[in-house]
């Protein structure tokens, strides 16, 4: 056996599709993002899509064409079904990511959005044409407590945070979308400050953040500083030492100095949540 | 759940108004003192949280009684239904009606939208206190505006017309005489009016019966259509439905008995019916009409619908703007169950049916099908993904039959007189008879019943004509939603076949029309405006691009000339179409491409 675990499941079933001319075989329930994946497709962006989540497809940018569909689906929460005829990089699709590129872009901050800058290449990005006086989500920094900042200029309203906090992990329920439209903004009750809401500052929303929108308070010092130097930093795995759970920590240290936790999102303990302790208590660590 | 609140306390009138809905707190576990048993025994758990469906009911409640919706008050329903205040605000927040902002009791809202602003004088601003509201569903009698004083009772009262001097006077608190009577419903339908109804299969009792009386409406051939109904079962209802043609009126044309079919056969239970009463396409009023003038004919056809789909509750999801509607349906529904005709046993049939008003707070989105599902679960109104679809996985997970008010009031004529009998009448893709919102320009403005396949210029030509002394400049088909026709598409049919090959949609069955004094500028703009205002923000093409596609008609109407705008344009407009989640961003391009490329408008 030599350790590969022996599946007790119900069989699945494999259903086949065409991804961009590939017959593919893929378990029932794949999405068609796994899939594309799988079959070595062209990179299909992704900003509201995370692994421990439930799909929201809210930001539209990792849009397929499946034929015989009216409109463009999101390959990060359609399933695959027997007989589809899936294309990733059509014409019809480039245009769609592009746009979607150039609307973020346009209305938000997303300079420390990891791959934007790529794909703004890559779909031919061009924002100044939405002209000088495009209304956009700048606004102020929240700084409201010592851990970690909300910078809703960067926040293209993905869900991800409100479902981290929520039912979906911390079932905390700190926060929530309020408004409508444009409008549209992530906020405790009445907007009121963290240290007035729920928050239980487990950081899960930082975890799960795509844009940088929520961000620890010493990475945002330090980018403000010009010192934050990701080629410089390693990254050691240890174990939480607070209690018995076991979660798995990643420090990430830069000239000699914790500047930041995480947990791997595939670790079968914590799928990246940590509590207050184990994301920001770690200066005892740095005591001399 | 352990809540976090803030120490804001409600007041006396908010907690009544929660109560008035919620009953009141039995135990510490629901808001109420501590008892001593109450250390003792545990009843929070899923009985508590299994609430969130009262939750818009009783937002609407307190701020129907105080005006707006208060810290103190949020957190009194978070604790009592058991919901986090965050999420509570993020849902108060998402609705037009609501306030979480202190306000004064007396609000006039007046609509700015299409139809109103043809008629409203450019320059006359706004009287101090009143504030702008999107299409109020009066078209027929333009300019609207609606008074909504909070309070216990919280009144509601239609001004219309909405001459500056009735604003004021409403604003004033002293709206009297004939501002203060609303016009009866028949006025709005001039065929009723003129009493030539033996071709209306669907207004026919508007102004001949009494809507606030089951015994006129029985009188009238009223439930013969459910007794015929049960007699032949289930399984032949729906095949007279597949065999009538039946096509879904809320804009999507889907044909009605395959839907009915595939809720009939889901294996999980229950169902639900939802009838979509949220008619809020600016320039549509027809589903009002039905309700104010025949409330029991959409009743009983939901009954028919319960019955054969095999759902025992219902809910008519109706716009918060409709006074008269909510009144008449609340009455009828009150009568039908106090006759046995609604209730646990339904005519003696032994199948049980209850149906309750569910008021919508001002939001359009909330009218797609799937929004509908999450504003009644108590969630933000927003669309959810399709599929799974509505007959499969709709209101709290079951499958749902959703059909709006005039799909449903087709299905009497479909019973009584059989499937293929109805389908005699219109073209073979199009059966039936369809009701037009007509408005603007025209003589006679209201709601027409003709049967598919009469041309534009007959619907306008039974409107009396355009207004005298002036000249046609377009037709707005379908609602902010759909698409301009011109002088050359008035001879074209309309159903659904020949208005698509002709690049128009009938939509929602709006039929504006415009004139040569028509500021198409200032027209197109409102409509941008209106689905930036109105878009859930939900998923990004929606969200940017109506705010996008807004800034690019002040430019164009600022004098901006290139044609990178046009290009700009036609991305956008692409996108949205291709991208957004729902119907709403798919189709707030239309017009707006339309009145550029087919009208020349701003170029």
């Amino acid at each position: 056996m030599n350790g590969v675990p022996v599946s007790v499941a119900a069989p699945v079933r494999l259903v086949e599709l065409t991804i961009d001319g590939d017959s593919v075989k893929v378990p029932e329930g794949t999405t068609l993002l796994q899939a594309c994946r799988g079959a070595g497709c062209p990179e299909i962006p992704t900003l509201c899509y995370g692994d421990t989540l439930t799909p929201k497809n809210a930001c539209r940018v990792c849009m397929v064409e499946v034929e015989g569909s009216r409109t463009l689906v999101p390959s990060c929460s359609r399933k695959a079904e027997a007989g589809m005829v899936v294309n990733t990089s059509t014409e019809r699709v480039n245009h769609s990511r592009k746009m979607v590129l150039e609307f973020l872009g346009s209305a938000t901050d997303l300079s420390v959005a990891p791959n934007v800058d790529r794909w703004n290449d890559d779909y031919d990005v061009d924002i100044d044409r939405y002209g000088p006086d495009r209304r956009t989500q700048a606004q102020p920094v929240k700084r409201d407590n010592a851990l970690y900042v909300r910078d809703y200029d960067k926040c293209i309203l993905c869900y991800k945070c409100v479902d981290a906090c929520g039912e979906q992990w911390q079932n905390t329920f700190a926060i929530a979308v309020a408004g409508r439209g444009f409008d549209s903004h992530i906020a405790a009750e009445f907007d009121t400050t963290l240290p007035d809401s729920a928050c239980v500052y487990c950081g899960n929303c930082i975890a799960v953040c795509p844009t940088g929108a929520l961000m620890f308070t010493s990475e945002h010092d330090m980018r403000a500083e010009g010192t934050w130097d990701e080629a410089a930093q390693t990254v050691t795995d240890t174990i939480c030492p607070y209690c018995g759970v076991g979660c798995q920590l990643s420090l990430h240290v830069q000239d000699n100095t914790i500047v930041k936790v995480t947990s791997p999102s595939d670790h079968s303990v914590t799928h990246g949540n940590l509590c207050i302790k184990g994301r920001f208590g770690f200066q005892h660590v740095q005591n001399s | 759940m352990d809540l976090k609140l803030s120490n804001h306390t409600a007041t006396k009138a908010e907690v009544q108004a929660i109560s008035s809905v919620l009953g009141d707190p039995d135990s510490t576990w629901r808001g109420g003192d501590r008892a001593a048993a109450d250390h003792h025994v545990a009843r929070g758990g899923h009985s508590l949280r299994d609430q969130r469906h009262r939750l818009l009911p009783v937002l609407h409640a307190v701020n129907d009684r105080v005006g707006w919706i208060s810290r103190g008050a949020i957190n009194e329903i978070a604790r009592r239904i058991d919901v986090a205040p965050a999420e509570v605000y993020g849902v108060a927040t998402f609705y037009g009606l609501l306030s979480t902002v202190e306000r004064a009791e007396r609000q006039v809202h007046v609509c700015i939208d299409l139809a109103c602003m043809m008629v409203r004088p450019d320059a006359e601003p706004l009287p101090h206190g009143a504030h702008e509201s999107p299409c109020l569903g009066l078209c027929e009698r333009a300019p609207a505006a609606l008074l909504i004083e909070a309070g216990d009772p919280q009144v509601q009262q239609v001004i219309a017309p909405a001459t500056p001097v009735a604003v004021r006077a409403a604003l004033a608190g002293d709206l009297t005489g004939d501002a203060a009577d609303e016009a009866p419903v028949v006025q709005g339908v001039p065929q009723c009016a003129d009493g030539a109804i033996d071709d209306l299969v669907l207004l026919g009792r508007i102004g001949r019966t009494d809507p606030t009386s089951l015994d006129s409406y029985r009188s009238a051939g009223g439930y013969l259509a459910l007794r015929r109904a049960l007699d032949i079962g289930a399984v032949a209802v729906i095949r007279e439905l597949t065999d009538s043609g039946l096509m879904g009126r809320g804009g999507a044309a889907f044909p009605a008995g395959r839907k009915w079919d595939a809720v009939a056969r889901q294996p999980a239970r229950p169902h639900y019916i939802v009838c979509n009463a949220d008619e809020s396409e600016p320039g549509t009023f027809k589903d009002r009409v039905l309700m104010e003038g025949d409330p029991f004919a959409l009743i009983e056809s939901m009954t028919i619908a319960a019955f054969a789909t095999g759902c025992e509750q219902g809910y008519i999801y109706m716009r918060g703007e409709y006074p008269r509607a909510r009144r008449m349906l609340t009455n009828a529904i009150a009568q039908a169950t106090a006759r046995g005709l609604l209730g646990d046993d339904v005519m003696g049939s032994g199948t049980a049916f209850h149906l309750v008003v569910f008021l919508g707070a001002g939001a359009y989105i909330c009218g797609e099908e799937t929004a509908i599902f999450n504003s009644i679960e108590g969630f933000r109104g927003e669309p959810r993904n399709k599929p799974p679809f509505p007959v499969e996985v709709g209101l709290f997970g079951k499958p749902t039959l959703v059909n709006n008010v005039e799909t449903m009031v087709n299905v009497l004529p479909i019973v009584l007189n059989g499937g293929v009998a109805y389908a005699r009448r219109g073209t073979s893709g199009s059966t039936g008879t369809k009701l037009f919102c007509l408005s603007g320009s025209v003589a006679r403005p209201g709601v027409y019943e003709v049967d598919f396949g009469a041309t534009l210029r007959d619907l306008i030509d039974l409107g009396g004509g355009l207004t005298a002394g002036r000249t046609l400049r377009a037709v707005l088909l379908g609602g902010a939603a759909g698409t301009f026709a011109t002088a050359d598409d008035l001879d074209v049919p309309l159903t659904f076949e020949d208005t698509r090959a002709a690049g128009l949609s009938l939509g929602s069955g709006v039929v504006m029309v415009l004139d040569d004094t028509t500021d198409l500028t200032a027209y197109v703009r409102r409509i941008a405006a209106f689905f930036r205002d109105e878009s859930c923000g939900q998923c990004v093409p929606c969200r940017v691009g109506t705010v996008r596609q807004e800034e690019m008609l002040d430019r164009l109407a600022a004098g901006a000339t290139a044609a990178s705008e046009r290009d700009l344009m036609l991305d956008i407009g692409r996108v949205m179409r291709d991208a957004s989640i729902c119907g709403l961003g798919q189709t707030a391009h239309n017009a707006i491409e339309s009145a550029i490329v087919k009208l020349g408008v701003m170029s």
